[in-house]
């Protein structure tokens, strides 16, 4: 015999309410990383072989510094928020998921600190 | 209703790949590998803040035929993503979503990803040359 309310069974299994938080910011990354992609492929482009003092020269410029922690930042919360979605369509089960989850947000988060970290040093060190 | 009459999502095994749907894909494949592409950003970056000889490593990897061929291949995912999430963004707007409006702006974003792609191994070339 079944004691709770039917109220009381559906509490909680409703919809987190995050989906569109998530959806606006995918799409606000995106915009923003339409001019700061293509400031960086120019870039890219005159650093092309380049030695280290001459990248040092470039990412001295405090212009340079600011766009490329911006860039990183909107990037990798751009790229989190879209490999969920791809992880929670692709990996079923709840324990597959939400390790594959874990680990790939974890590493971008490391890997966005330690861009932004990198930056920092070399436009203090310049 | 019974679940046997429920309406299916495409078994891709046996329906026809469309431009609308091989051009939706690609959208993701280009995100993930992109996102792939991270490591590569880091490497370059920690590499460059740690000295001389990281970055000459790095600096040296990219200008491998593979480092190139790995270059190329981001360029244009990158292109591509840039040109088809713009396509989303519009659509996001209620912008051109007739089917005959989906299939011609498919093909102008494939022909503007691959034009700056082009574009962008001439500059790269030349930048590098001069
Ligand atoms: C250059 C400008 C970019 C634009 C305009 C853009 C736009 C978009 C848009 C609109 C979506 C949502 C697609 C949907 O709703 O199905 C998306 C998804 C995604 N993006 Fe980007 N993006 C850009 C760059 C990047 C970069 C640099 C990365 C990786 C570091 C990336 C990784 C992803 C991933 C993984 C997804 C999820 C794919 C999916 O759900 O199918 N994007 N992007």
């Amino acid at each position: 015999m079944e004691l709770r309310s039917s109220l009381s069974r559906a509490r909680g299994l409703g919809s987190a309410k995050e989906g569109v938080h998530h959806w606006w910011g995918q799409r606000v990354t995106a915009i923003a990383l339409v001019p700061l992609s293509l400031w960086f492929v120019v870039s890219a482009i005159g650093l092309m072989g380049a030695d280290l003092p001459a990248f040092q020269a470039w990412i001295g410029s405090l212009f340079n510094a600011v766009l490329m922690v911006v860039l990183v930042a909107v990037l990798f919360y751009h790229a989190w928020l879209g490999m969920q979605v791809v992880i929670e369509d692709y990996v079923h089960g709840e324990a597959a998921k939400t390790t594959s989850l874990l680990i790939v947000k974890f590493a971008l988060a490391v890997m966005a600190v330690a861009c932004i970290l990198a930056v920092a040093r070399l436009a203090i060190g310049a | 209703m019974a679940s046997s009459q429920r309406p299916l999502s495409p078994h891709l095994q046996i329906y026809r790949p469309q431009i609308t749907s091989v051009l939706s894909i690609l959208h993701r494949v280009t995100g993930v590998a992109l996102t792939a592409g991270t490591l590569l950003l880091t490497w370059w970056l920690v590499a460059a803040a740690s000295g001389p000889g990281p970055f000459a490593t790095v600096q040296g990897f990219l200008g491998s035929w593979f480092g190139h061929l790995l270059l190329w291949a981001f360029t244009f995912s990158l292109f591509y993503h840039l040109s088809n999430g713009i396509r989303h963004l519009l659509w996001d707007f209620g912008w051109g979503f007739e089917l005959e409006q989906v299939r011609l702006s498919g093909i102008a974003m494939v022909a503007a990803a691959a034009g700056l792609t082009v574009i962008t191994l001439i500059a790269a070339y030349v930048a590098a040359g001069g």
